[in-house]
């Protein structure tokens, strides 16, 4: 017990030294705000890459519809900015707590169903969703809508996407999460061990759906315009993209991943017309080379460094045995 | 008093009748087999009796309760705990985990107090590693907690089946072909295995299997099944001496 607070406060302690080192760096604009924004979209990417790893990478099931969820979440934040002047956290929560709503409803009818037909459902709700967006009138319809005041900042994503990283990860890392593993692993089996499967997957669709709906707040703040072909299943595949890339069922790979693949496009301005072949092309490498993504289903965690630290670089070898230094499988 | 009572339980596949008219009775702290020749329907009453399928027509009673119609973690929370017939472990999870997930159900512990991480949720993961390494000890795969459950040999990934159907404390387990794959020497000692459960849990067991020796050495009642139909019920040496049975697995005399 004495040993795990400490590790938490050394985590901690780190966490806000990094908070600091960034905040400092835009506050004084040694980092340009351009970059200062890029730091603010990965955020935003990491929440739905995380969230929607929860469904896909934990649970199992294919879901594709993630854009409309995030689409819920920003206009409802935005309109409640807007129309309701009600402050930001607020708009974020009720923006977060509509689209989980909204998850639920949908979750009902179409968890029932499994692999391609889940997907093709949900890419199909996500769609419904933009499509309803642009026949709305007061949500500006195929206009978008405008004149959303600017109150993301980088504190705000830096924290929020800290504390849902944490949550899922303590979900995960709970019976609760167990039960959702056992699932993907074998849904029969899991339900004749006393697993209520329909509602451990209906509990991670919500939980995705209210965390992609907080993006999408987010998003809404800080671009400060919503465009319902922004949320079209395009934004889906490239949050889809995120999850598959880092390895489904490992977040600390869905960390890395959306970092790379959301820097990567900016990197690589400089070769201008040629940038989303290389995009594409290295998205095609890695599928080829490591068809489970960059970690495959492990985490990163402290022991690992610890162990690779004595193993690689003193060559002091433990014994191996055990899940966590089983060698991962092509 | 009877634990489990299933009565004229009929399963149709579309025209196919693949079980008409089962009724079964099994006592409690009873072993029982269920054996017949292959395709003769025995899957297919595991899995009316676990919720897998809905009978056509039939009623189950568990404990002086109807579960006809129930679901399958319905049914298992009601102690009604199986395995498969062809191994159905989460593979891609340690050897713990997956007997606790047979122990989610039995524990109370709200998804905040997890996210939150609560001392109620440090005392629960406690409790649930303690007697989840109590199971696998049992079991002699405590020394193997950590292992991926794909990367133990076939008889291990066999016990740990049965491990994890028992950790959901049941009170009567059904066991699909225990024995399938599995050498003499380990037959013999989960033949041993077997019996020692049932004494030590004081649970019922109803098990099919195709090794006889098993069957006619641990069984106490023995249930033949042939095209869907039961043929008889008895004692093993009623079953070995009765030529309906001879007749289903060897066929007539020439």
């Amino acid at each position: 017990m004495k040993k795990l607070k400490n590790l938490k406060l050394i985590l901690g302690i780190v966490v806000m030294v990094i908070y600091s080192i960034f905040f400092l760096l835009i506050q004084t604009g040694a980092l340009n705000p351009y970059y200062g924004q890029i730091l603010i979209v990965l955020g935003i990417n990491i929440i739905l890459a995380v969230s929607l790893n929860l469904v896909i990478g934990f649970t199992g099931q294919l879901a594709l519809g993630h854009a409309g969820f995030m689409s819920i979440g920003g206009y409802t934040a935005a309109i409640m900015s807007l129309n309701y002047n009600l402050p930001f956290f607020i708009s974020l929560v009720i923006g977060g707590l509509v689209s989980a709503v909204i998850g639920f409803l949908i979750g009902m009818p179409i968890l029932r169903l499994k692999g391609d037909y889940l997907a093709i459902t949900t890419l199909g709700f996500g769609e419904i969703i933009r499509v309803a967006v642009v026949n709305m009138d007061f949500l500006g319809g195929p206009r978008g809508l405008a004149g959303i005041p600017k109150k993301t900042n980088f504190t705000w994503v830096y924290f929020i996407t800290l504390f849902t990283v944490i949550i899922i990860y303590n979900i995960i890392k709970s019976p609760y999460g167990r039960a959702m593993l056992s699932i993907r692993e074998d849904e029969i089996a899991s339900e004749s061990m006393g697993i209520n499967t329909t509602k451990f997957k209906m509990m991670a669709f919500v939980i995705a759906s209210f965390f992609a709906g907080i993006a999408g707040g987010l998003y809404a703040h800080q671009f400060m315009f919503l465009d319902p072909k922004s949320f079209d299943f395009l934004k889906s595949f490239e949050i889809l993209t995120f999850v598959v890339f880092g390895g489904m069922g490992s977040l600390s790979g869905s960390l890395m991943a959306t970092t790379v693949l959301t820097y990567l496009p900016e990197v690589l301005r400089t070769f201008a017309e040629y940038r989303m072949i290389i995009y594409a092309a290295s998205l095609v490498m890695l599928m080829l080379f490591r068809p489970q993504g960059i970690m495959g289903n492990k985490e990163i965690n402290l022991v690992h460094i610890k162990e690779f630290i004595l193993c690689k670089l003193l060559r002091k070898c433990k014994k191996k045995g055990g899940a966590y230094n089983v060698t991962i499988e092509g | 008093m009877s634990l489990l009572k299933a009565n004229n339980l009929t399963m149709q596949f579309g025209g196919i009748t693949a079980v008409s008219d089962f009724s079964i009775e099994v006592g409690e702290n009873e072993l029982m087999g269920l054996i017949g020749p292959n395709g003769a329907g025995k899957t297919t009453v595991f899995n009316m009796l676990t919720g897998v399928y809905k009978p056509t027509k039939g009623d189950i009673n568990f404990a002086g309760e109807d579960i006809t119609g129930l679901k399958p973690y319905d049914i298992t929370r009601k102690k009604a705990a199986r395995t498969f017939q062809n191994v159905r472990l989460f593979k891609d999870l340690s050897v713990i985990d997956n007997v606790k997930i047979s122990l989610t159900y039995q524990i109370k512990l709200g998804l905040f107090e997890s996210i939150l991480r609560t001392p109620n949720y440090y005392k629960v993961e406690k409790e649930i590693h303690e007697k989840a390494m109590k199971i696998l000890e049992i079991f002699k795969l405590d020394g193997k907690s950590e292992e991926y459950a794909k990367n133990l040999p076939y008889g291990e990934q066999r016990r740990l089946e049965i491990a994890r159907a028992l950790a959901a404390s049941p009170k009567l387990l059904l066991l699909d072909e225990p024995a399938a794959g599995m050498n003499p020497q380990e037959t013999q000692e989960l033949m041993e295995l077997i019996t020692w459960i049932k004494e030590e849990f004081k649970i019922a067991i109803l098990l099919i299997e195709h090794d006889m020796k098993l069957v006619m050495g641990i069984c106490e009642k023995i249930l033949v099944l042939d095209y869907g139909k039961i043929l008889t019920v008895g004692t093993p040496d009623e079953v070995k001496n009765n030529p309906e049975v001879i007749k289903a697995y060897l066929g007539e005399e020439g």
